[in-house]
């Protein structure tokens, strides 16, 4: 076993809360309830991210999702009413459905599939974590972005681009 | 249910007094076996921790400990001063009574609402309305963690710390809507709304106005921003970025002028209408911090940190962070408040491209 004791408690610790708040997100009747546990999860995933020493990914993380994706999220649900939420009726089997559980079935394989295949347990990759520490995480980050994924980084900000233009014009088109 | 417990000790000890003699004996006793086992059981934990982290533990619990002092210290001058900026500002003179200056005023409050008793109403959504007091002071710890009190005053200098004092300020909002959420109050739902949207408005250009210290400072370290600002402050060479950081700090405090969220006129006391006692204090706790907060940082960002000749670096970083809070006072009772269309223009239409053209013309003149 590679890390001392206590990393491993609090490996197993986080990823049995990231996993127990994820099946609660999706029981929970509550919507509110849901985005208090979906962002417990984000903060677990966050913790792990720690554990890999990516000090940067893990404040992305916390940044990103558990504050501005989920304030969205909370924002959207207070204004549409919850009353109605709650009584949209169970549908026995819709299209949606079945393609949800199509698309949740892939994503499952293409995981296993990456573990199994692609994934060498024991080889150790380029960005260790006392590499990040030597160069720092920021300064690591950074770099790659801005030379080896640059054409990805560009592209992604079109499409946020794309998705604000898209907003405005929508909100514009109800007047 | 104080006289019920009355009538009990009379019936059981009343008759007897030997036997209350034993009972506080043993109560005695068992306090002190309670007492040597905590004792043991923190001595072993402590002892672990030393063995596996060395001095960083004590560092943390020392630096744990600070933060307590100074979150509450602060929060018990900042309501004294407030009371007393606030009169002297309507020529008043503001409390006087208790101790001298009335300055254990807030000592005084501070028992009351501790003796409160705490409500909690029936319909609220417990888990929620329970949390949201307690989370409300997670970004404040956080950030009390990584700012740089003197060059060698800090708990810890964290490489991402400015990143991680902003991602965490969002929980804050997340409390204030949770408050506003839980308390089934129509009052306390629009004050958690109306925090939230103007909390997505103004931490755009919180960000935006940070960014150019950070590029100057090439660190996202506050320690290493306080540094770099050696021959000069960074408010001389970055005052539009200064600007937007203060009216933004003001927004994200939820003061006046943009007090919306908590618009004693309009909601009566928006999300924290529906919480009483000491559960209402830490919401007054968590403001005052955060105010504290949002000075200190304005502080080590733009007025050069723990800096100054003579004195030492503490006095001097709080003598920066107390006058930029003198300044929030003053602001309370010299604007009113604005109309919430009026707010969210300002940010999204003013401040935004302002800091966006600050950012650009910024990286412009670092490249030359």
């Amino acid at each position: 076993m590679e890390g001392s004791l206590f990393q491993w408690i609090v490996f197993f610790a986080m990823a049995f809360l990231a996993i127990f708040c994820a099946l609660m997100v999706v029981t929970r009747r509550n919507p509110i309830h849901s985005a208090v546990f979906l962002i417990v999860n984000f903060f677990a995933i966050a913790v792990i991210y720690l554990l890999l020493g990516s000090q940067f990914i893990a404040i992305a993380q916390v940044m990103v999702y558990a504050g501005a994706i989920m304030m969205l999220v909370v924002f959207t649900i207070m204004l549409i009413s919850v009353e109605e939420a709650r009584r949209v009726p169970m549908v026995r089997l819709s299209a949606g459905k079945v393609f949800g559980v199509i698309l949740a079935i892939l994503l499952f394989v293409e995981l296993l599939y990456g573990l199994m295949v692609k994934a060498l347990p024991g080889k150790v990759g380029p960005f260790t974590p006392e590499r990040l520490q030597a160069v720092g995480p920021v300064r690591t980050v950074g770099g790659l972005l801005m030379s080896k994924y640059l054409l990805a980084f560009e592209l992604a900000s079109v499409v946020l681009l794309i998705g604000i233009i898209g907003a405005v014009i929508l909100a514009k088109k109800e007047r | 249910m104080r006289r019920w417990l009355r009538e009990q000790f009379d019936r059981y000890f009343g008759s007897d007094p030997v036997r209350l003699l034993f009972a506080l004996g043993g109560l005695f006793f068992a306090t002190l076996v309670v007492l040597a086992l905590l004792y043991w059981v923190v001595g072993k934990v402590v002892t672990a921790g030393l063995e596996a982290w060395g001095w960083d533990l004590v560092r943390l619990l020392l630096g744990l400990l600070g933060v307590m002092v100074v979150v509450f210290g602060n929060a018990l001058f900042l309501v004294w001063a407030e009371r007393k900026v606030a009169g002297h500002m309507q020529i008043r003179i503001g409390p006087k009574e208790v101790g001298p200056y009335g300055l254990l005023q807030s000592i005084a409050d501070s028992v009351k609402l501790l003796a409160k008793e705490i409500i909690t109403p029936r319909f609220v959504d417990r888990p929620l309305y329970l949390l949201a007091p307690l989370l409300i002071f997670v970004p404040c710890l956080v950030a009390m963690v990584v700012i740089p009190f003197d060059a060698r005053l800090q708990v810890r200098d964290i490489n991402v710390g400015i990143v991680m004092i902003l991602a965490f300020s969002s929980l804050t909002v997340l409390a204030i809507f949770m408050a506003g959420w839980g308390s089934v109050n129509k009052y306390s739902l629009i004050g958690g709304v109306r925090s939230i949207s103007q909390s997505i408005a103004y931490e755009i250009p919180m960000l935006l106005s940070i960014l150019p210290v950070v590029m100057m400072a090439r660190s996202l370290s506050l320690k290493e921003v306080v540094e770099a600002q050696s021959p000069y402050w960074f408010v001389l060479v970055q005052p539009v970025a200064f600007l937007i950081y203060f009216v933004c700090a003001v927004a994200e405090t939820n003061r006046t002028p943009f007090d919306l969220p908590e618009a004693e006129s309009e909601l009566v006391a928006g999300y924290h209408t529906e919480y009483s006692g000491m559960r209402f204090s830490l919401f007054f706790l968590a403001e005052y911090t955060n105010i504290f907060i949002v000075c200190a940082l304005a502080t080590t960002f733009f007025l050069g940190g723990y800096k100054g000749p003579v004195l030492p670096g503490v006095v001097w970083f709080f003598l920066k962070t107390y006058a930029l809070i003198f300044v929030i006072m003053w602001f309370r009772w010299t604007f009113p408040r604005v109309r919430f269309d009026q707010l969210l223009n300002f940010s999204w239409k003013f401040l935004i491209p302002l800091a966006m053209a600050n950012l650009l013309v910024t990286g412009g003149l670092l490249k030359l």
